[in-house]
């Protein structure tokens, strides 16, 4: 894990109540405590203009969708971004979709699911019910966009995303 | 030429269209014979299939299971006619596992699969390129039909992770079998973490007994491993149990690839997992609790996990207790039986103890160290340490609409 990766994750708050939407009251409590550390991150991110992504949700918060951007050259990527909440969350991590760049990488599985990295399932699985969407959001699809898109620009394929 | 024709594929995967029209621009493309349909022989409903015969005639599909009843290795192979298997996910793994089923004449086949046929899967078994577009279950369920029409199949396109489809995959694993019975055993041939949470959490909840499969990303490591709930240790109950790569992580070259797959590996660790199905459901010889191949090493490393006391899976746990109670029991009539068996004028009390067979169990958890040579974590125990009250996160005290509409207006 990179250094700016590290030291943003350590200033999000962590969450305490273990819930899947499956459990109804204890799962609104979780979904308060993940729009209250999304709050943070995306204030955090404002503050060091470093804004990246934004995501909103559905009314059960079981649907999230959004964009997320990334600059490269001085140029603005931009790509939407969902995820939906799974029946064993948070014990397993969201699963976080750019169905638009599907096909255009082999970093991917179907439906647009970027593929994380070996080091990423170990962390989540060690800090459950610790971390939640913000952390996900920080430790995957940051270090993804950060590796793929200059790939993704060097090969021309993402003109069609530029801002 | 060849991009032309990836191109190609890709845009007609992309396309609108049927997928019989989009199999039969794909043969033009290729060059490939236009396939006339086979004709699909109707589903039957419920076990109403031709007894199975021992007959030895070449045209008797069965003669050679059969068989296994006169060499003495199966007691009564019919019984597999009344069997439903669930196959959770039909790729490398699951798709040549429902087929060696299909073709040992089990009586149903459910399938769970969410994903479409594609030419990147054709270096493994089963599926043709000229399914790719297709769904892999309806694919898979035209080329099983075909081979063995006594089967009854039951197909479904979607995603168990996912909480709109959760409800129906625990009902059906409970009602699903021939005589609206649970399914016999659940076969998990899935790649990713929260799939196999997911069939885990399901059979805890349903006390289903399931087997786990995985093939390495690397392609040359896989296993199998047996899951009783409350008897062995479930997906839950510690960290993912993994054959030994002995390659140095640093070494592998990672860079534009997500995962690696064999037809060999695949179709060895399919072979292992319905080998260990048909042991179980026919009951004969013995079923490894896990069974481990390194392709590198030819080694099959085995091992018991119990399962750990203090697993995540409430279900779990709860199974734990009953698995304990009934152990209980079990002992006291044993004791009871043994006294009143005992023969009068055994004067020097000789009985026949039980051999315990194999290694000795390892409960889950209990040391990182303790499992068997060639085997390891997939990562190491998780600390389920609470946050420290500072590090938490602050009720605002706003309710969640507020919060949703905070966010959103960010």
């Amino acid at each position: 894990m990179d250094e700016g990766t590290k030291s943003t994750v350590s200033k999000l708050p962590l969450l305490t109540v273990r819930a899947s939407p499956r459990d109804k009251e204890a799962w609104t409590a979780r979904l308060k405590e993940e729009l209250t550390a999304l709050i943070q991150y995306v204030k955090l991110n404002k503050e060091q203009d470093k804004d990246w992504f934004h995501v909103e949700c559905n009314k059960t918060g079981t649907r999230w969708n959004g964009k997320c951007w990334y600059y490269y050259e001085q140029i603005r990527y931009e790509f939407d971004l969902e995820f939906e909440i799974p029946v064993t969350y948070p014990t397993s991590a969201p699963e976080l979709k750019l169905p638009q760049l599907e096909g255009l990488t082999s970093k991917m599985y179907r439906g647009g699911k970027i593929c994380q990295t070996i080091h990423f399932q170990p962390l989540w699985a060690k800090n459950v019910p610790r971390f939640g969407i913000a952390h996900s959001l920080a430790l995957s699809l940051g270090p993804w966009l950060a590796a793929e898109i200059p790939d993704l620009v060097g090969r021309g394929v993402i003109d069609s995303f530029k801002k | 030429m060849d991009s032309f024709l990836a191109d190609a594929d890709a845009l007609l995967t992309k396309a609108s269209l049927s997928p019989d029209q989009k199999i039969r621009i794909r043969h033009a493309l290729h060059n490939l014979p236009v396939p006339t349909p086979a004709p699909i022989p109707t589903a039957r409903n419920g076990p109403a299939a031709p007894a199975m015969s021992s007959e030895v005639v070449s045209d008797n599909p069965y003669s050679r299971l059969m068989a296994l009843k006169r060499m003495g290795i199966v007691s009564n192979y019919e019984r597999i006619r009344s069997l439903t298997v669930a196959v959770v996910g039909v790729g490398g793994v699951g798709s040549v596992a429902a087929e060696m089923l299909t073709r040992c004449g089990i009586g149903k086949l459910i399938l769970f699969d969410y994903d479409k046929v594609e030419l990147a899967n054709m270096n493994r078994l089963f599926f043709r390129p000229e399914q790719s577009g297709l769904s892999k279950v309806s694919a898979a369920t035209q080329t099983l039909r075909n081979i063995n029409p006594d089967v009854v199949f039951d197909a479904h396109n979607y995603d168990i992770t996912s909480l709109d489809n959760f409800d129906h995959f625990l009902n059906l694993l409970s009602t699903g079998g021939l005589a609206d019975s649970p399914v016999d055993l659940v076969l998990s041939c899935v790649d990713n973490f929260a799939a196999r949470n997911t069939i885990n959490a399901a059979c805890n909840e349903l006390s289903q007994t399931w087997i786990e499969s995985g093939v390495s990303e690397d392609a040359v490591s896989g296993h199998i491993q047996l899951i009783v709930p409350g008897r062995l240790a479930c997906f839950s109950c510690a960290p993912p149990l993994v054959v030994a790569s002995d390659i140095d992580e640093k070494t592998l070259k990672r860079e534009g690839v997500c995962a690696a797959s064999l037809p060999t590996t695949m179709g060895i660790v399919a072979g292992m997992l319905i080998q260990a199905t048909l042991k179980r459901l026919l009951g004969f010889g013995h079923v490894s609790d896990y069974l481990g191949y390194s392709a590198m090493k030819d080694f099959f490393p085995t091992m018991t996990l119990k399962p750990n006391p203090a697993c995540d899976d409430s279900w779990c746990v709860k199974r734990q207790a009953e698995e304990r109670e009934r152990m209980a029991k079990e002992e006291a009539r044993r004791k009871l039986h043994k006294e009143e068996e005992m023969h009068p004028d055994n004067e020097w009390g000789i009985s026949v103890v039980d051999d315990a067979a194999g290694d000795p169990p390892v409960a889950a958890k209990s040391k990182q160290a303790a499992v068997a040579k060639g085997l390891e974590y997939a990562y190491e125990e998780r600390t389920v340490e609470e946050a420290d009250e500072d590090e938490r996160v602050k009720d605002t005290g706003a309710d969640l609409e507020d919060l949703m509409s905070q966010l959103k207006g960010l």
